[in-house]
């Protein structure tokens, strides 16, 4: 998909320059919100030729989910929320109060890692009661909090074993009793899922989803999984190279796309374009006919399974939105052929494993692909 | 695996490469055998080691041990050897520990240099640390001077110099062991317990400590044995005097010229005490090869 990448790298460059655009504004009237609660933080993290350059803010309550591809700087901007990585630039606030030279110590974070961190030589208990006991607690005080903590994540029975002990899902409930157990006002979680195998990943969402439906401050949990991150989070922050691309909830950026990376994980076919009425003339040439009646810069979307392919050129009327392709790559995608198109524009189409019998597909086969307009769904760019 | 990927896999087996298989297998055995000009000197060597040791055995004065053991010349030496080794042991702890953290933990500018300076004492003929000791802390030593003039503290021909003198020798395996076993264990565990709100040296203690023990242990056991075996450092910086610096290996020494039978008997209890030594650490050593 070169062509869309090269519009795309475009699209991003647009995209953060709006977002860079909106952070000025909030950074200009950003009076209330210093002293409001919850977390307002501009994260600037230069190393060498990368540069992690990220605003975040949320409200108590919130769930934010940092969403990119491997390498995008999400592990990195929460690290750097956490003081495990110093800022270069920017500012932290949370609930007021300033973090940015606070050492990790010191700051009311929690933090569930990855592959969770629990120390091997203490008990799931000593684990949750460490927190606690680092902030003053007595030992008998800490260890009781602590046997709350794990009876709320229906622990109890395993207060006693060892972390090797434990299964993947149990592993992270305490991973997450131990951070919670400080009471932060800031949880951060990496890749909560990660770590688990498919079927225990379904039970784990669902039991982590009702905890942080129950947590009262500001939560912000990383992931590439587009899943994870809708189930989980309120909010979606989508980071790419460093940089905010896109935000918004769920829904919203399931349905509008700014970036070929945000559109291949929702599944959607990726355009930008000039509108004029029902016609988006694309960067590339071709035009796209939408229902929507807009003007200027747009973005166009479609599912793959809204195009129809052909062997043959259709000679039915509704046929507006038809071009001519070759076909460039086919994979099954779940009892689906998702078919990869090359031609004035690359796109995917899915279709049924008897369709693509029935059209002989393979690679190099010229064939029509056709979009019905009332398919497609076009939106300010 | 694809399919096409196992007959490379097995040509690999065959001829050893690229990786060498774990366990003999059936192949091996039809090898050509090992050759000569290399077996021969192999087994020269396996004699030069193992020879010497089993004359010490042959020759031992077996119905004259017990009493040879439980004089009191042999007494005074064993106890003071063990008192001094220990104590050298928890000297390393207490100031090696903390210098192999540093080492592996805490970027500076020269660290490799310290590292190096740190190793030195292994390489350094034990008699010239001796010397070097008795230049720093040395009646009229470069620290020893003040020592003697603030505290009234000398350490030269004191039992205390046997335990300096010694820990001068052992500290650095205990400093390598230990930074080598932190160098493997995973810092994110410290930065887990800081998250927690644990400060660096509560981390240090509580997580850390705890993780790197079987390494500790290990250093531990090889400074005390080398300790417990220092001779040149020992006899140069605190003497040669029965009950307050006459080590083991020094009452073994000076025992050969007039009673061999005891030099062998307290040869013996070294000996039993290096193998208990290399029974104790052989997870840690034997399994690696």
């Amino acid at each position: 998909m070169t062509g869309l990448g090269k519009n795309v790298r475009n699209i991003d460059k647009a995209v953060r320059d709006a977002v860079a655009d909106t952070n000025a504004g909030t950074e200009a009237d950003a009076g209330p919100r210093c002293v409001g609660e919850g977390l307002d933080a501009r994260l600037v993290v230069d190393r060498g030729r990368f540069r992690l350059d990220v605003s975040l803010t949320a409200a108590p309550g919130d769930v934010v989910a940092l969403l990119g591809p491997n390498g995008a700087g999400k592990t990195t901007a929460l690290r750097a929320l956490a003081g495990l990585v110093p800022l270069t630039g920017g500012h932290l606030r949370l609930d007021g109060a300033e973090l940015d030279r606070t050492p990790p110590e010191s700051r009311p974070v929690g933090v569930v890692f990855q592959d969770y961190l629990l120390f091997p030589h203490l008990t799931a208990l000593d684990n949750v009661a460490f927190g606690p006991r680092c902030h003053g607690t007595g030992k008998a005080e800490a260890r009781a909090r602590a046997a709350e903590w794990l009876r709320r994540m229906d622990l109890a029975e395993h207060a006693d074993a060892k972390p090797r002990r434990l299964s993947g899902g149990q592993a992270q409930r305490v991973a997450l009793a131990r951070a919670l157990a400080t009471h932060p006002r800031l949880l951060l979680l990496d890749e909560p899922l990660a770590a688990l195998d498919a079927r225990t990943r379904l039970d784990v969402r669902a039991q982590l989803r009702r905890h942080l439906a129950d947590f009262e401050a500001v939560a912000v949990l990383v992931t590439h999984d587009p899943l994870d991150a809708m189930v989980l989070a309120d909010r979606l922050v989508v980071i790419e190279d460093g940089h905010v691309v896109q935000e918004g909830t769920p829904a919203y950026i399931a349905r509008h796309p700014r970036t070929d990376y945000i559109a291949h994980l929702v599944g959607l076919n990726l355009y930008k374009g000039e509108a004029e009425g029902h016609t988006v003339r694309l960067d590339s040439g071709p035009e796209i006919t939408t229902t929507e009646d807009l003007t200027g810069s747009v973005f166009v979307t479609f599912p793959p399974a809204a195009v129809t392919l052909y062997r043959d050129r259709p000679t039915g009327a509704s046929a507006r939105n038809l071009w001519p392709c070759e076909v460039a790559g086919l994979e099954t995608h779940g009892d689906q052929i998702r078919v990869a198109l090359t031609g004035e524009f690359p796109l995917t189409a899915d279709l049924t494993t008897v369709a693509a019998a029935e059209l002989g597909l393979h690679t190099g086969a010229s064939i029509w692909a056709a979009v019905k307009a009332t398919q497609t769904h076009a939106y300010p760019a | 695996m694809t399919p096409l990927d196992k007959p490379a896999a097995a040509a690999d087996t065959l001829t050893g490469g690229p990786r060498r298989p774990r366990r003999r297998t059936a192949l091996a055995g039809r090898r050509s055998p090992v050759p000569v000009p290399l077996l021969l000197p192999a087994l020269v060597g396996l004699a030069f080691l193992l020879v010497p040791l089993i004359a010490l055995l042959v020759r031992t004065p077996w119905h004259s041990l017990p009493d040879q053991l439980t004089s009191p010349e042999v007494w005074q030496a064993l106890r003071l050897s063990l008192l001094c080794a220990t104590a050298a042991t928890a000297v390393s702890l207490v100031i090696g520990v903390p210098l192999a953290w540093l080492l592996a933990r805490v970027e500076f500018p020269g660290r490799g240099l310290v590292r190096a300076l740190v190793t030195l004492p292994l390489v350094l003929p034990p008699v010239v640390g001796g010397v070097a000791l008795l230049m720093a802390l040395g009646r009229n030593g470069v620290v020893g001077q003040w020592l003697d003039a603030w505290f009234g503290i000398t350490l030269p021909f004191t039992t205390a110099g046997v335990v300096v003198a010694e820990a001068f020798v052992a500290m650095p395996f205990l400093v390598i062991s230990v930074e080598g076993t932190l160098r493997a264990a995973d810092p994110r565990y410290e930065e887990a317990a800081t998250t927690l709100g644990a400060s660096r040296f509560t981390a240090f203690r509580r997580v850390t400590l705890p993780l790197i023990a079987p390494g500790v242990a290990a250093g531990a056991v090889l400074a005390w044995a080398r300790a417990l075996g220092e001779f040149g450092a020992t006899i140069t910086f605190a003497g040669n005097f029965p009950g307050r610096t006459q080590t083991m290996p020094l009452s073994v020494y000076l025992a050969l010229q007039s009673d061999p039978e005891a030099a062998i008997a307290l040869s013996l209890v070294l000996l039993t005490v290096s193998i208990a030594v290399l029974a104790g650490l052989r997870d840690r050593w034997m399994t690696a090869s």
